[in-house]
């Protein structure tokens, strides 16, 4: 490891030496994190790439989870100069290229942000002319990760970049206030005769209303690409 | 051998059968849902499930025919390659065999295919002797939507992801057609004993 950011209080980004990967990895695809310890006790766990294909570092952005057995290891005690074992790049589905065109439509709840803002990352490098707009939803601003990135792309054409914070707002917050709703899904996602191609990334619940509201405003399913993660408790 | 990773002592949850979990696996006490797109909502009067493909004569179920079908309860532990495990799940469902006796076929493989477009290919040896089911209820209810609903394949000895969700069909073949997961780069076959996890494994 290189060195080590903070996003917020729970999450850090691991700037890693980027691996020896024939064919480098796309934006989207995960990582398998192994850690073993003294006696060979083996955790492994998956997490999103954050960076772009066209990054110099390889950078995975870990949120810790207070039961969790590996990330708070590598948010709390992964060192810069540590070695890190990782598997990857995996996934071919959940991902996004130039070639797949747009507009591209990017709806991220909580840490589901993190592959989405690989895809927006490699939009940026390569295809500025594609249409992109991404939903981050998020319970408080300081919760949000990439913040100053995320707002930076706000200068740029054919980018549109939306939050809606669901617990808390300032008192002069422009946004979206309250949990995602089909209506705003409605504007970010655009009619469905655009075609927008949809990715949506975070909790299941997130998720799982996402997508339904947008198959029910006419969009086609086979279009719309998710990862969910957390359980559900049921 | 894996180098150790400095610090690392790991948070180690008791489990009270470790013999029980594949190797890369952890213990989960909820039910994760994982899914490549949006849950497919089909009406049950518009449901049904077809074998077909290379067999004499091919068969299909409405709803109502499907759950007049002898059943069975099963507990199983099912592993995912998300790297978790449940242990002691219960369903009730078709077995395969069932299915399968309506119907003569040669054929040694088949795709399992789902509303939604998902699909996925097993070795008809590996769906056979007991060791696969089409299931509708979970825990004495009926199968959630999301965790595949109304009814889902159920494969508990390979990854979890041959246990399409939303299945609508086995389809025979010849030749082992690799499904959605399978031209992604997961693993042919899947056994969590083995850690098959991804192509080349």
């Amino acid at each position: 490891m290189i060195e080590i950011t903070e996003e917020t209080s729970r999450t850090k980004s691991l700037v890693l030496k980027r691996p020896d990967w024939p064919g480098g990895y796309r934006s989207g695809q995960h990582v398998d994190v192994r850690l073993t310890a003294e006696d060979g006790y083996v955790a492994e766990r998956s997490y999103s790439i954050g960076s772009a294909p066209e990054d110099e570092h390889l950078v995975l952005t870990v949120e810790r989870l207070d039961d969790g057995e590996v990330s708070p290891y590598l948010v709390d005690v992964l060192q810069p100069g540590d070695e890190l074992e990782l598997r990857g790049p995996i996934g071919g589905y959940f991902l996004w290229e130039e070639a797949l065109g747009g507009p591209l439509v990017l709806l991220a709840g909580g840490s589901g942000v993190v592959p989405l803002r690989s895809m927006i990352r490699h939009w940026a490098a390569t295809s500025r002319a594609v249409e992109v707009r991404l939903l981050y939803s998020v319970r408080r601003l300081s919760e949000v990760i990439y913040r100053d990135e995320l707002m930076g792309y706000g200068e740029l054409d054919h980018v549109d970049v939306a939050f809606a914070l669901t617990r808390e707002w300032p008192d002069d917050w422009q946004g979206h206030r309250g949990r995602v709703d089909e209506a705003l899904l409605g504007q970010v996602a655009g009619p469905p005769s655009g075609m927008p191609r949809v990715y949506i990334c975070g909790p299941n619940g997130f998720v799982e209303a996402a997508a339904g509201w947008l198959v029910q405003l006419g969009h086609d399913p086979s279009r719309i690409r998710t990862e969910r993660f957390g359980p559900t408790g049921t | 051998m894996s180098p150790v990773s400095r610090g690392f002592l790991g948070r180690r949850r008791p489990v009270a059968d470790p013999a029980r979990l594949p190797p890369g696996q952890y213990l989960e006490t909820g039910f994760p849902v994982l899914s490549a797109g949006p849950t497919p909502h089909t009406p049950l009067e518009e449901w049904s499930f077809l074998i077909s493909g290379e067999v004499d004569e091919p068969v299909s179920w409405p709803w109502k025919d499907f759950l007049e079908l002898p059943a069975e309860d099963i507990t199983t532990d099912i592993h995912c390659v998300t790297k978790w495990s449940k242990f002691d799940t219960h369903w009730k469902g078709v077995p395969v065999d069932t299915l399968l006796g309506r119907v003569h076929t040669e054929a040694a493989y088949l795709t399992a295919w789902s509303d939604g477009g998902y699909t996925t290919n097993l070795a008809v040896e590996d769906v056979t002797d007991g060791k696969a089911w089409v299931a509708y209820q979970y825990d004495g209810e009926p199968l959630h939507p999301e965790h595949g609903g109304p009814a889902r394949l159920l494969v508990p000895h390979l990854y979890f992801w041959k246990s399409a969700k939303w299945v609508r069909g086995l389809t025979l073949t010849v030749d082992d057609e690799p499904g959605f997961w399978e031209r992604y780069g997961y693993n042919n076959h899947g056994d969590p004993w083995l850690e098959q996890r991804y192509q080349g494994d």
